[in-house]
C-alpha cells in the first residue's frame, strides 16, 4: 500500500489519475481506516488530503458557506454562524459516531462512503448543498444529490475527488431540520432519516425539500413529499399527505437493522415529526 | 475459645466503602489485561474460521501459509490430543473443528507469525476445502421432524424415545398434581414466548499469552473467570500434565460467565509447542460473537391458574433451549428457576437441550433463569390484569418463604423473597404517578448460587500487614470484599491487606468465579483463613505469657488474657508478634481448603418504568428500582454496582440485543455497531435497595448477589413494555419492529 500526502488538489489529482487498484482518499478516515482495519477493503493507494492548505476552513461564500474537505463534524458544531443558519445539516453531521469521532468525520467522507443511511447526506441535500468536484478536466459543481449512485457507489471518475461542499444563502424565514431513526440514543446507524428544509411567506410553506435516507439503495430528494407541504400551513392533514408521499416513495430492503414495513411506516412519522421543527425554526427566523 | 462463631453485628470494616483496590490501576492504565502480556521473541497468532454453517471439511491445505518465512507454525486438528470424551471432547471440537464445521465462525485452523499482520495474511493463504450441509440455527426448527441432524448420537440418556435426534438433554421436576390444580383455578393463562441469543458483552476480548515446551511445561497468561480450570482443560486438551501448566490470570475486562470457558488458550499452546516460541492469541470483536458463548435462546410454554383472590393453585412450563452445536443449554437451571419464587402445590417443569448450528454457548450471569421469568412473570402480570389485582400483592400473596417447598425440590431455608417484595411496595417508586405513555412493570427473579472448590491462603509479614491469595478471578469487586472481611477478622486496617490472585502453582484447586460464588466462598475461606492465623498469633502470646492458648482472645488486633483467670498481661499487637515470628516459631499464614455448600440462594424484586413511542416502536426505560437481598453487603457500593450491571444488561437484553442469523446460518450482526448493547445515554439511573436477611451457610451472610439482578429485567420491562404500549410482547428483544408488528396487529385485530 502507498501512501501519499499531497500539498494541493491538482497533485491530489495526478496521484489519483495515474493510480493502479484501489485508491482511497483519507480526511478523517472514519470509514476508511474502519473498513482497512476490518479487511473489508485494502487500498492499494491511500491519498490524505488534509495536508492540502485550506481544507479545514469553513468560509463565507456568496452569502451561504463553503465547508473544506476535511472539516470535521465538531467544528461545524462550533461553528455558532453554521450552526444558526443550517442547523438541520450540523445536527445531521453532529449525530455520526461518538466524541472521538466527531474529531474526525467530515461530510464529504460521509457522502463518499456511498451509504444509503449516511445522516449528513439528506440534511445536505435538502438544505440545497453543491459539491466542487476537482479532476483530470478541471472543476465542476455538481448538486449533492447527484454524487450516490448506490450502495457504495459514487458518480466520481477516476481521478475526481471533492474540495468542498457549499451551502446556499440561508435567506430569510427558511428552516431545516434532520431526524433518524435508531433504536438506541446514539452511536448507532440510521434505521431512517429524514431531513426537511423549507421557507414560509407568513405561516405558508412557500419551498420545501424533503429528504429521505437509508430507505432506498440512494438517499431520496421526495418531491412529492415536498409537494404536499408547500401552500399549507403544516396543518394536520398536511402532515398526513406528507406522511403518506413519504412512505409511498420508500423502497427498503429488510435486514438486521429493520424490515421494509417498519421502514416505510417509520419514514412517514420522521418527514412529519422533521418538517414541525423546519418549520417552527422557519418561524421563528422571522 | 470460641473461635468458629457466626458474626452479624457490630462490624467496623464489613459495610464500610473503603476505596477499590484495583482502582488507581485502572485508571492510570497500570492494569495488565490479557492482551498487554509480552515475552521475547513471542509470535502472533491468528484463527481461521469457517464461513459456513454447517460443513463438512473436505481438506485444509496449508502449504502456501507455511511456505511463508514469517510464519512459524500452523496447526489443524491433528494438532490436539486424541481419544478424549466427554465435556473434553466437546471442549476440543469446539475450539478447533474435526471433520465438521459446526457453526459460523467455527475454528478450522490457526497460524502463528512473527507479526500480527503476517498472521492475518497467512490465514488467508490456508485453503479449507468445504461441502456445505444443511443448517438449522432457530430452536424450534432444530427440533422438527425435517430438521437436519447435527450430531448423530449425541443424545444422552435423559431423553425420551421419539424426539428428533437434535434433542439431547431432558429434563423433568415438580411435585403435586397440575391436572388436579388448574381445576381448583378461576382464571387459566396459557401462553407462548420466546427469547433470542445474547451475549455477555464483556468490554474486553479474550486473550492469551502461551508457551509450551517439548518437555510438557507451559505458562499460560490469559484473561478468564477460571484459570485453575484453563489449566485443567489445556492440559487435557493438549495430553501434557496439569501442574506442569502454570496459568496465571489478568486483569478482566468483563467476564459475565461468558470467560468461564475455553477458547483461545489451547490453540495459542499447540501453535507455542509446535514452534518452540511463545505465542500471543487475541480475538476481535467479530470473532468474539461468532466464536465464543453467547447465551442459549428460548421458546416456552407456560400455564398458571389462579383463584379470583389470586392464590397460584398450579404452574407448569416447557422450556426449549438451544446452546449450539453442542449439548449445555441451560435448560434445567431454566426449568428450575422458573416458578422458584412461588410457593405452589402443584407445579410442573419440563427441558429440552437443542442443538442447533450456533457456536456453543456459555453461562450468562444466572445462565437459564432470565428468560425463565420473562415467560413465567408475563403470565403472572396477565392474571393479576385479567383479575384485578395488584402484582406485588399477588406476589406476596404466593411467596416462597423459609420452609417452603421449592418448586425444584428441596425446602428453603431462610430466604429474603417477602422481604424484597415489601420494600418494593414500600418504595416511592412503586406508588409515583406515571406519565401519558408510560407503563410500570414488576417481577421478581431467582437464582441458586454456588459454593465450590476454594484455596486461599494468608500470609503475614513481619511489619504487621497481611497478603491474601485467592484463586478466583476478581469479577465483581472481590478484592475489596475479601481484604475487609481479612481486616474484620484480623483487627488491622483494610489498607494493610493485599489482596491477590495468586497463579496455578500457588493454591489448591479454585472453582471458576462463576454462580455469584466468589465473595461467598472465597469470603468464608479468607474469614477461616484469618482464624486460623488468628489462633496461631494467640498461641504465640500464649507462649510469650507462659499460659494456655485457649486463655488468650483476640480482639481489634491485639492478642488479651481472656479474664482475670488467666492472668495479668499487657495486649500484644498483631504487628509485636509479626515482628518476632521469625525467633518464636516461624513464618504465620492461615490456610482454608474446602468445598463450602452453604450459599444461601438470592431473590430481586424490580420495579421499571418504561415509555413507549408508539409511532416507532421505540421504548425508553425512564425508572429503575432494583431491590435485592444480599444476606449481608460486605462493600455495598459493588454490591449496588452489581443490581446496576445486571440490571444494564438485562435492559439491553430485553429490548434490542439479539444474535441474528441470515437464511445461509451466517451471523449478521458481529460487531457492536449492529448487536446492540445499551449504551450510556440508554439507561436512567439505576436505583437500588439493599436488603439483608442473613445466609445462614456463610460467617457474616453473606450470599451471592452478581447473577440474581439479571433474573427479573427481562419481565419486568416486558410487563412495563406492554402497560405502556397496551399490546403484551412475547418475544424478545422487544425492538421497535416487534413492537410496531405487535401494535399493527392488535390494530388488525
Amino acid at each position: 500500500m502507498q501512501y501519499h500526502t499531497p500539498g494541493s488538489f491538482d497533485d491530489a489529482v495526478e496521484l489519483a489519475a495515474n493510480a493502479e487498484g484501489i485508491t482511497r482518499f483519507l480526511a478523517g478516515g472514519t470509514d476508511v481506516l474502519v473498513q482497512l482495519r476490518a479487511d473489508i477493503v485494502t487500498p492499494d493507494i491511500l491519498i490524505d488530503v488534509k495536508k492540502i492548505a485550506g481544507v479545514r476552513d469553513i468560509t463565507r461564500e456568496d452569502g451561504g458557506w463553503r465547508i473544506g474537505v476535511a472539516v470535521s463534524g465538531a467544528e461545524m458544531s462550533e461553528h455558532p454562524l453554521l450552526q444558526k443558519e443550517w442547523p438541520g445539516v450540523v445536527e445531521a453531521m453532529d449525530l455520526i459516531g461518538s466524541t472521538q469521532v466527531q474529531g474526525r468525520a467530515t461530510l464529504v467522507g460521509n457522502l463518499c462512503n456511498g451509504s444509503p443511511a449516511a445522516d449528513s447526506v439528506p440534511a445536505m441535500i435538502a438544505a440545497g448543498a453543491w459539491v466542487s468536484v476537482i479532476g483530470p478536466d478541471g472543476t465542476r459543481k455538481v448538486p449533492v444529490e447527484d454524487i450516490p449512485t448506490g450502495p457504495g457507489q459514487t458518480s466520481l471518475a477516476k481521478g475526481e475527488l471533492i474540495n468542498a461542499v457549499h451551502l446556499p444563502e440561508r435567506g430569510a424565514n427558511g428552516g431545516d431540520a434532520y431526524l433518524r431513526f435508531i433504536p438506541r440514543t446514539e452511536m448507532d446507524i440510521a434505521v431512517v432519516g429524514c431531513a426537511v428544509n423549507l421557507r414560509l411567506d407568513g405561516d405558508k410553506i412557500s419551498e420545501a425539500r424533503v429528504v429521505l435516507g437509508a430507505v432506498a439503495p440512494t438517499v431520496l430528494l421526495v418531491e412529492d413529499a415536498a409537494a404536499a407541504i408547500i401552500g399549507s400551513t403544516l396543518d394536520e392533514a398536511a402532515l398526513e399527505i406528507l406522511a403518506a408521499a413519504a412512505s409511498a416513495a420508500c423502497n427498503p430492503i429488510d435486514d438486521k437493522r429493520g424490515t421494509i414495513k417498519f421502514r416505510t411506516h417509520v419514514a412517514g412519522v420522521l418527514a412529519k415529526r422533521a418538517a414541525k421543527i423546519a418549520y417552527e425554526r422557519a418561524g421563528a427566523s422571522v | 475459645m470460641a473461635m468458629d462463631h457466626d458474626k452479624t453485628n457490630g462490624f467496623k470494616v464489613v459495610g464500610t466503602r473503603p476505596n477499590r483496590p484495583d482502582g488507581v490501576d485502572k485508571v492510570t492504565g497500570r492494569a495488565k489485561f490479557g492482551a498487554d502480556a509480552y515475552a521475547p521473541g513471542m509470535l502472533h497468532a491468528a484463527i481461521v474460521r469457517s464461513p459456513h454453517a454447517h460443513a463438512r471439511i473436505l481438506s485444509i491445505d496449508t502449504s502456501k501459509a507455511e511456505a511463508l518465512s514469517s510464519v512459524k507454525a500452523v496447526v489443524t486438528r491433528a494438532d490436539f490430543a486424541e481419544g478424549l470424551t466427554g465435556e473434553n471432547w466437546n471442549i476440543l471440537e469446539n475450539v478447533m473443528a474435526g471433520d465438521t464445521a459446526l457453526y459460523d465462525g467455527h475454528a478450522v485452523a490457526a497460524v502463528a507469525a512473527t507479526t500480527p499482520l503476517a498472521a492475518r495474511d497467512a490465514a488467508k493463504l490456508i485453503k479449507v476445502e468445504y461441502e456445505p450441509m444443511p443448517h438449522v440455527t432457530d430452536v424450534d426448527k432444530a427440533m422438527a421432524a425435517d430438521a437436519p441432524i447435527i450430531r448423530a448420537g449425541a443424545a444422552d440418556s435423559s431423553v425420551p424415545s421419539g424426539l428428533h435426534a437434535n434433542v439431547v438433554r431432558y429434563h423433568e421436576s415438580g411435585h403435586g398434581d397440575v391436572a388436579t390444580g388448574f381445576d381448583e383455578a378461576d382464571v387459566v393463562i396459557e401462553d407462548s414466548f420466546k427469547t433470542e441469543a445474547t451475549h455477555q458483552g464483556y468490554i474486553e476480548p479474550h486473550a492469551c499469552l502461551a508457551q509450551l515446551g517439548p518437555d510438557g511445561k507451559g505458562e499460560v497468561w490469559c484473561c478468564t473467570q477460571g484459570h485453575f480450570n484453563v489449566q485443567k482443560v489445556c492440559a487435557a486438551l493438549l495430553g501434557t500434565d496439569s501442574s506442569q501448566l502454570r496459568v496465571t490470570a489478568s486483569e478482566i475486562g468483563g467476564g459475565f460467565g461468558g470467560k468461564t470457558v475455553v477458547f483461545i488458550e489451547p490453540v495459542a499452546l499447540a501453535l507455542s509447542r509446535k514452534a518452540s516460541r511463545s505465542v500471543k492469541l487475541v480475538m476481535s470483536r467479530s470473532e468474539v460473537f461468532r466464536a465464543t458463548g453467547p447465551t442459549a435462546s428460548t421458546s416456552m410454554d407456560i400455564k398458571i391458574g389462579m383463584t379470583r383472590e389470586g392464590r397460584i393453585t398450579a404452574a407448569e412450563g416447557i422450556f426449549r433451549l438451544q446452546g449450539g452445536a453442542f449439548p449445555g443449554a441451560p435448560m434445567e437451571f431454566t426449568a428450575m428457576c422458573a416458578f422458584a419464587p412461588y410457593d405452589l402445590n402443584n407445579v410442573r417443569q419440563i427441558g429440552y437441550d437443542v442443538l442447533s448450528n450456533r457456536p456453543k454457548q456459555a453461562a450468562y450471569r444466572a445462565p437459564g433463569s432470565p428468560m425463565a421469568a420473562f415467560a413465567v412473570e408475563s403470565v403472572v402480570d396477565e392474571l393479576c390484569k385479567k383479575l384485578g389485582l395488584d402484582p406485588l400483592e399477588v406476589r406476596l400473596m404466593n411467596a416462597s418463604k423459609e420452609g417452603t417447598k421449592a418448586s425444584y425440590g428441596p425446602r428453603f431455608d431462610r430466604i429474603g423473597l417477602v422481604e424484597t417484595l415489601e420494600a418494593a411496595r414500600d418504595h416511592p417508586h412503586y406508588s409515583a404517578p406515571l406519565a401519558e405513555g408510560q407503563g410500570r412493570g414488576v417481577s421478581c427473579g431467582f437464582w441458586f448460587n454456588h459454593g465450590g472448590e476454594t484455596s486461599v491462603s494468608l500470609a503475614l509479614s513481619e511489619d504487621g500487614t497481611a497478603a491474601l491469595s485467592v484463586g478466583t478471578p476478581d469479577i465483581g469487586g472481590s478484592r475489596a470484599a475479601l481484604g475487609q472481611m481479612v481486616a474484620e477478622e484480623l483487627g488491622i486496617p483494610y489498607e494493610k491487606i493485599r489482596t491477590t490472585i495468586a497463579d496455578t502453582a500457588t493454591l489448591g484447586y479454585n472453582e471458576i468465579s462463576h454462580g455469584s460464588r466468589v465473595t461467598y466462598a472465597s469470603g468464608l475461606a479468607a474469614i477461616k483463613a484469618s482464624r486460623d492465623a488468628v489462633q496461631k498469633l494467640c498461641a504465640r502470646a500464649a507462649a510469650k505469657w507462659g499460659i494456655d492458648e485457649e486463655a488468650v482472645v483476640w480482639e481489634d488486633g491485639y492478642a488479651k488474657p481472656s479474664g482475670p483467670n488467666a492472668g495479668s498481661f499487657e495486649p500484644i499487637s498483631l504487628a509485636e508478634i509479626a515482628s518476632t515470628m521469625g525467633q518464636t516459631g516461624g513464618p504465620i499464614a492461615g490456610h482454608f481448603e474446602a468445598t463450602p455448600e452453604g450459599a444461601g440462594v438470592s431473590f430481586a424484586t424490580h420495579i421499571v418504568d418504561a415509555e413507549v413511542d408508539d409511532e416507532t416502536g421505540q421504548t425508553k426505560v425512564v425508572r429503575y428500582t432494583v431491590v435485592q437481598d444480599a444476606g449481608k453487603a460486605i462493600h455495598p457500593t459493588y454490591v449496588e454496582g452489581q443490581f446496576q450491571g445486571g440490571a444494564a444488561q438485562g435492559i439491553g437484553w430485553a429490548l434490542n440485543e439479539e444474535y441474528i442469523y441470515g437464511e445461509d446460518g451466517r451471523l449478521q450482526n458481529s460487531i457492536f455497531l449492529d448487536y446492540r448493547i445499551p449504551v450510556a445515554s440508554d439507561l436512567p439511573m439505576i436505583d437500588t435497595v439493599i436488603v439483608e436477611v442473613p445466609n445462614p451457610g456463610h460467617p457474616y451472610g453473606v450470599r451471592g448477589v452478581g447473577e440474581t439482578s439479571i433474573c427479573p429485567p427481562l419481565a419486568a420491562i416486558a410487563n412495563a413494555v406492554s402497560n405502556a404500549a397496551g399490546v403484551r410482547l412475547k418475544h424478545l428483544p422487544m425492538s421497535p419492529p416487534r413492537i410496531r408488528e405487535a401494535l399493527d396487529q392488535q390494530a388488525n385485530g
